[in-house]
Order: C-alpha cells, then sequence, then structure tokens
C-alpha cells in the first residue's frame, strides 16, 4: 500500500513536469543547452593548444642571429608575432622600436613586447655562472598575467631551437673551457658538426611558414638565456585582475538582476496593476522609461557598492578614476537595465524570463569574460565576445583602471553600450504593444 | 471632484462590436447609463462582460460603436480623468504601505501637492482603513486588501466608477462594509457600473440591470421591471415528495412543470391554482412531504433568460 502511495505521487510530479513545458526546458534542455555552448566557448581551446600571444618584436641587434631568433619565434605557433604597427601594403611602416613597441603596449595593441639587444649575437647564449648574458627585455602589460610567462618560455625554447649551431658552439666552448682544451682532430669533427648544424639553421630559414602548426615540447631552459621583465602597464597596481573581475563579475549579476527587476511587468500584468496604470494618464511609453530609469539606478548603485569594495578590500584605485568610473557605470547601466527590458517584454511569464535570461546571461557572460578572462581565450571567441555587454564593459573599465585612459578614450565603449541600449528599449517598446489596448 | 459636462449621460455605449478572430465577444451593446444611479451588468461565464468592461476602460479598443464617458470618448485625457475603475484582481503594489500606493495611483491619475494628500485622506477615510496607512498590503486581511483596491480606484475623485466584482472572495463582515462603502459613494451622487456574481448584491445596490449574454444585452430595466417582463404575475411552486415516488417526471410535464430529485417545480398565474396542483398530486397517489410558494426573483430572471445559473 505505502509502495503504491509512493509510485503515485512520483507519477504525479512527472505527469505535472511534463505538463509545465518552462519547468521541463528548465531540468533537461536548459542544462544540455548551456553544456553545449560552454562546450563550443571553451571545449576547442585545447585542441588548439595554448591561446596565441600577441607579442611585438624589436631587433636591436640586426645579425643574422637575431633575424633567426625572430624567424624561430614567427614558426611558434602559441606566439602571434608583429615587427612592426598592421599598415596597407601601399604604406608599410617602420619596425618597432624599443620605444613605440613601449607605447603600443601601453595602449593595448598587445600584452607584451620583446627587445632583442644589441650584442645578442655575440653572446646570444650561456651555461656557465659568471658569463657574459646579454639580458633580453620583456616589456609587460601586467593585466594579461599569462603574456609576459609565455613569452619567456617561448623565448627559452626557440632560442634552443632555432640556432642550434650557435648553441653548440657556445656549449662546446664552454665544455673546451671546463676540461682543459680540445686535441686537434676533437676540434675537426667539432666544426664540421657545427657547419651542418649551421646548414641546418640556413634551411629553417627558408620554411618558416612549412613548420607553423608543429607541436613540440618545451625543455625546462630557464636560465639559458637571461630575460628581464619589466612592467609598463599597472607597474603601480596593487591589485592587478581587480578591476577586471569587479567589471566582469558585476555586469554578470547586473544583468541578472535587471532582468529579475524588469520582470514586476509580467507580475503586474498577472495581477492587473498594468491595467489599471495604463487606463490612468500612464502611458506604456512613460511606463517603461519609469521602469528603465529604475533598474538602471539599481544598476549603477551596484557597481558602485562593488567598486567602493574593491576599492576598500582589494585596494583598488577608485578615487583617483571617478570619472571614467562613473561614465562607463553609467552606460553599463543604461545597457543591461534596456536588456531587462527587452527581456520582460518578449516573455509571458516569471518563469519563461528565469529560463531564458539565465541562459542568455550566462551564455554572455561566458563568452564576454566575466567568468574567464578573454586575453585567455582563442581569437575567434574574443571577436565573439564583441557581441556581449561584459565584453565592452570590462574593456572600458580596463581602459579606466589599468590603462588610466581618460574618459575621451572611452568613445568606442560607450557608444557601443548607449547604442545597444537604446535600440534594445525600443525593441522592448515594440513588444511591449501586446500590452496596449487591443 | 472631476469637472464634468452635466448635458451628456456618465455613459452612453452606442452599438459596441468586438471579435476575436473567430469568436464575437460583443455583438453590438448599446446602453445608457442615468446620472447617480448604479447599474448592475450581470452575465455568464463568457457572455462578453469582460470585453465589454475592459471597452469601457479603453483597454480593449471596439471594432465598431461608441463609448462615451460624459460626452468624452473613452481613452481621451477627460473619460480617464472621469472614470474610475477597480479590477477584480487585487491591483496593488502588495510591497508598498497603502498610503503609498494611493500616492502612486493618485501620481499616476496627475495629483499632486494638497489635493493629492487631500484624496489620500479621503480615501483612508472611505475605506476604513486610516489606522492601516503605513501598513505593507501584503500584511492586510483580505478585506482590507478589496477596501485598498476599491480605494485606489477612486484616488482621483471620478464621477463614474466601474466596480468589477469588488466582494470576490471576502467574508461576509467585510462584503457587508463593502456594500456600505458602495451606499456612501451613491449617497455622495456617484455614478456606480457594478458586476457581481451574486445576484443579492445587485438585487441590494443596483437600480438598474443589464443583462449580457453571447455579446448581446438580452435584458435591461429595473429589478421588478425585469421579472415582470420575464414572469408576469407567476410565481413558482415548489412541491417535494417521498423519495420512492415513481413517474414523478412525467407527472411533472403532464402539469407543466419539471422534476428535479423528489422535487417538481411548476409556474402558476395565481396562488389558488395550488390547491389543484395538490389534490392532482394525491388523486396520482404521491405522497406529498412539503410545498414552496415564491415569487420570482433576479436569480429566476437569470436563470429563465441564460439557462444558466450566475455562478456556474
Amino acid at each position: 500500500m505505502m509502495i503504491r502511495m509512493i509510485a503515485t505521487i512520483v507519477q504525479t510530479g512527472f505527469r505535472s513536469l511534463r505538463r509545465d513545458r518552462v519547468a521541463f526546458v528548465l531540468s533537461f534542455v536548459l542544462p544540455i543547452a548551456f553544456f553545449t555552448i560552454f562546450g563550443f566557448v571553451f571545449g576547442n581551446m585545447r585542441a588548439s593548444s595554448t591561446p596565441r600571444v600577441s607579442v611585438l618584436v624589436v631587433d636591436e641587434d640586426h645579425t643574422s642571429e637575431s633575424r633567426a631568433l625572430i624567424r624561430g619565434l614567427l614558426r611558434e605557433p602559441s606566439l602571434d608575432v608583429a615587427t612592426h604597427p598592421k599598415t596597407s601594403k601601399e604604406n608599410p611602416s617602420a619596425d618597432y622600436t624599443a620605444a613605440t613597441a613601449e607605447a603600443a603596449v601601453r595602449n593595448g595593441v598587445a600584452p607584451a613586447a620583446l627587445i632583442i639587444p644589441s650584442g645578442f649575437s655575440s653572446h646570444p647564449i650561456s651555461f656557465g655562472p659568471g658569463s657574459p648574458r646579454p639580458t633580453f627585455q620583456i616589456l609587460n602589460d601586467s593585466s594579461d598575467p599569462v603574456a609576459a610567462q609565455v613569452l619567456a618560455g617561448m623565448l627559452q625554447k626557440t632560442v634552443m631551437m632555432s640556432l642550434p649551431a650557435t648553441m653548440a658552439s657556445v656549449g662546446s666552448q664552454f665544455f673546451e673551457q671546463e676540461i682543459g682544451g680540445l686535441s686537434g682532430q676533437q676540434r675537426q669533427q667539432l666544426e664540421a658538426s657545427l657547419n651542418a648544424l649551421r646548414k641546418l639553421e640556413e634551411q629553417q630559414s627558408t620554411s618558416v611558414n612549412a613548420t607553423n602548426g608543429v607541436k613540440s615540447v618545451t625543455p625546462d631552459l630557464s636560465g639559458l638565456v637571461s630575460i628581464s621583465v619589466r612592467d609598463v602597464v599597472g607597474e603601480k597596481k596593487r591589485s592587478p585582475m581587480i578591476s577586471y573581475y569587479a567589471a566582469g563579475v558585476g555586469v554578470m549579476f547586473l544583468l541578472f538582476t535587471s532582468s529579475g527587476a524588469s520582470g514586476s511587468l509580467l507580475d503586474e500584468s498577472d495581477s492587473g496593476a498594468l491595467d489599471r496604470v495604463l487606463s490612468a494618464r500612464v502611458t506604456m511609453t512613460n511606463l517603461l522609461a519609469g521602469k528603465l530609469i529604475y533598474s538602471a539606478i539599481v544598476a549603477f548603485l551596484q557597481l558602485a557598492l562593488m567598486f567602493l569594495w574593491a576599492a576598500a578590500v582589494f585596494h583598488l584605485d577608485l578615487f583617483t578614476h571617478v570619472p571614467g568610473f562613473i561614465v562607463m557605470t553609467a552606460a553599463t547601466s543604461f545597457a543591461v537595465a534596456a536588456f531587462g527590458m527587452l527581456l520582460a517584454s518578449i516573455t509571458r511569464t516569471r518563469a519563461q524570463l528565469a529560463a531564458i535570461s539565465t541562459l542568455i546571461i550566462l551564455t554572455m557572460s561566458a563568452v564576454g569574460g566575466s567568468m574567464f578572462p578573454r586575453f585567455l581565450m582563442p581569437d575567434a571567441m574574443k571577436k565573439v565576445g564583441l557581441f556581449t555587454f561584459n565584453s565592452w564593459s570590462i574593456d572600458g573599465y580596463t581602459k579606466v583602471f589599468w590603462r588610466d585612459e581618460p574618459v575621451r578614450h572611452l568613445g568606442p565603449q560607450i557608444t557601443v553600450l548607449l547604442t545597444s541600449g537604446l535600440v534594445l528599449f525600443l525593441l522592448a517598446r515594440l513588444f511591449a504593444r501586446r500590452w496596449e489596448a487591443a | 471632484m472631476s469637472e464634468v459636462s452635466v448635458s451628456f449621460p456618465p455613459l452612453s455605449v452606442d452599438d459596441v462590436r468586438k471579435r476575436f478572430g473567430a469568436v464575437t465577444a460583443v455583438a453590438g451593446v448599446s446602453f445608457e447609463i442615468l446620472p447617480a444611479s448604479c447599474f448592475g451588468l450581470l452575465g455568464p461565464n463568457g457572455a462578453g462582460k469582460s470585453t465589454l468592461i475592459r471597452s469601457i476602460m479603453g483597454r480593449v479598443r471596439p471594432d465598431s460603436g461608441s463609448i462615451r464617458v460624459f460626452g468624452h470618448p473613452v481613452g481621451s485625457a477627460a473619460a480617464r480623468a472621469n472614470l474610475g475603475w477597480v479590477p477584480q484582481e487585487l491591483a496593488v503594489y502588495p510591497l508598498l504601505t497603502c498610503r503609498e500606493n494611493l500616492e502612486a495611483f493618485g501620481r499616476y491619475h496627475g495629483l499632486r501637492g494638497p489635493a493629492l494628500d487631500e484624496a489620500i485622506l479621503w480615501c483612508l477615510d472611505w475605506a476604513a482603513l486610516t489606522d492601516r496607512s503605513g501598513t505593507p498590503v501584503k500584511t492586510l486581511s483580505g478585506g482590507m486588501k478589496r477596501r485598498l483596491n476599491m480605494a485606489a480606484g477612486l484616488i482621483h475623485r471620478p464621477r463614474l466608477v466601474l466596480l468589477d466584482e469588488p466582494t470576490v472572495g471576502v467574508d461576509p463582515q467585510s462584503r457587508n462594509r463593502i456594500f456600505e462603502m458602495v451606499e456612501a459613494l451613491r449617497a455622495q451622487g456617484m455614478t456606480i457600473i457594478y458586476t457581481t456574481h451574486y445576484m443579492e448584491e445587485a438585487e441590494r445596490l443596483c437600480d438598474t440591470i443589464a443583462i449580457i449574454d453571447h455579446g448581446r444585452i438580452i435584458a435591461l430595466g429595473s429589478k421588478e421591471a425585469l421579472v415582470a417582463q420575464a414572469f408576469g404575475s407567476r410565481s413558482s411552486v415548489t412541491i417535494h415528495f417521498n423519495r420512492h415516488q415513481t413517474n414523478l417526471g412525467a407527472w411533472a410535464a403532464a402539469h407543466g412543470g419539471t422534476s428535479e430529485d423528489s422535487a417538481v417545480h411548476c409556474t402558476i398565474e395565481k396562488p389558488s391554482e395550488i390547491a389543484a396542483l395538490l389534490d392532482a398530486a394525491s388523486r396520482d397517489g404521491f405522497e406529498i412531504l412539503d410545498v414552496t410558494l415564491q415569487r420570482p426573483n433576479l436569480e429566476s430572471v437569470f436563470l429563465y433568460l441564460t439557462g444558466k445559473e450566475l455562478r456556474s
């Protein structure tokens, strides 16, 4: 008897679930849909190995060895190497110098620049302590904590792989110095081997493109070349990623709260309050504008609180960036509020709103960089991220808090956020016609 | 009170029609309401009553015909100012207090400053909620919520108010309180449109009653006039028999009535006809338990005209 009663309860639950389509979607389809989206977003990252790190290379040595090193770096699939700014063929530009490369890193063109020092060819590598070691310099934007490390590792590997003759020659000199000299026959054999390696270097130089995509294991060559890393952006920042995550997490939750707040339209429609309001002197445009402003103000206050917390606990330098913060926060708040209005106007019930907003917001947040740093994403995914508020907002806050850029440099971010917010609000107004007199 | 055009009736509905796809919701409805009267609008579910109410409120646009409030087209600013609406749903903000709700709806109607304060005080007093003005709505009793719902529809002091089933789901005590509130409005000269599923409410409050069915007004007049139109001077007799009687249906039909379980309902012109019925029953061997004579009421009229109970 008891088993039958329990079985009936189970059966009733399944019958109810089957007939509540929204609950059904939430239970089964939504997790699969979300998993699929995440699979596409992050699942291919391993297949394409480490995301390509953009690197500017400055050659101050101008020797065959330095050029061989650059060719080696160009062959490296995890690096996107540029030796000069992107220009048209009709208007070629000069190679980067230390100064122009540093300026480019400061402006966010690339997260790191490598300077091959003058004298590199004389002492490209060193095995022993106290040996002369020309120092490579990496100019780093510390908002991307990965780029400099990847570049340093790839540099060690490339020096070894792209300059085998040089490495063998210097190594043999070190070896000879340690054992007290080679015999004449040994020296002849060594010279023959070095000539063979030099030929190999020349062959590699003619097949840069052909070797792209070759996978290799990076050996542990720490210390083979001397590298110094200098932060040219964010060198005085105490918590490098705080502004990134304050913006990223903040925008994601703003999207949730805005869609939730806009759901009051659905509640008021159900309760009859919407009819009552619209039968007074309030028009639908008035009503939507009022709710948009309310949502935007709440969103602004939420972000302000988030950044104040970041300033208090994580030492974010908020108070010297107030104008940029206000401009970015106002634009972001407007955009997410309009997004919430659109979601509320296209859905019929709170349950639908919850399901759709969860799917869209989590997807936007994943692709847009709220959950996972954009600089670690594949290039294609970075481009897809440009279709989300999250990425534009994060980029804007990064300009303000990281690059210390003035408000006038926020033009692209502000334009995109305000324009898309306006378009979404107009769409919301269009869909809200269903609540007007039929 | 809002400024009104005294030469026009509070509400005139002229040949209003509305279709939703293949369904005709309102099929040519016309009527006028007299000033300071209470007009009852009754109809079974699906009769077109809600569409007509929403048309009057400007929330549904009729396909044809016209609706005017004190001579102003529905939807115009003047019509909105003169028309109040109390929906049957609790259309208030549950997290706001009584006063905050009235303040919000007052502002939606364009009130501000001292006029708004005065209107709020009047509404709180009228709804007997003055001592609850600072209480959030969600913590009020069902009856109090209903009263606040009514007050919110009158915050702008309209001359014509539409009360859509204002007593749904309230206890008898609260219902009586609502009746008193409606009667107080009438005493102040307000014109009222009242819809209900409770016939006794319509009988108590309304001077004129319209019965709508299949999108048309099928009866319109005072309660007495409707009864007279439907039944003339006839009365209803109900005879209860012993449960074991057989062929009761055939016997009832032979005497112009209907049977239901162990009872027979017949219609008579004069009370003296009861004796003939009882004689016939005894002669045919039926054992009578009791007899009831009843003058037709509004419920009888509704059942007679629509074939349905009002609350079905």
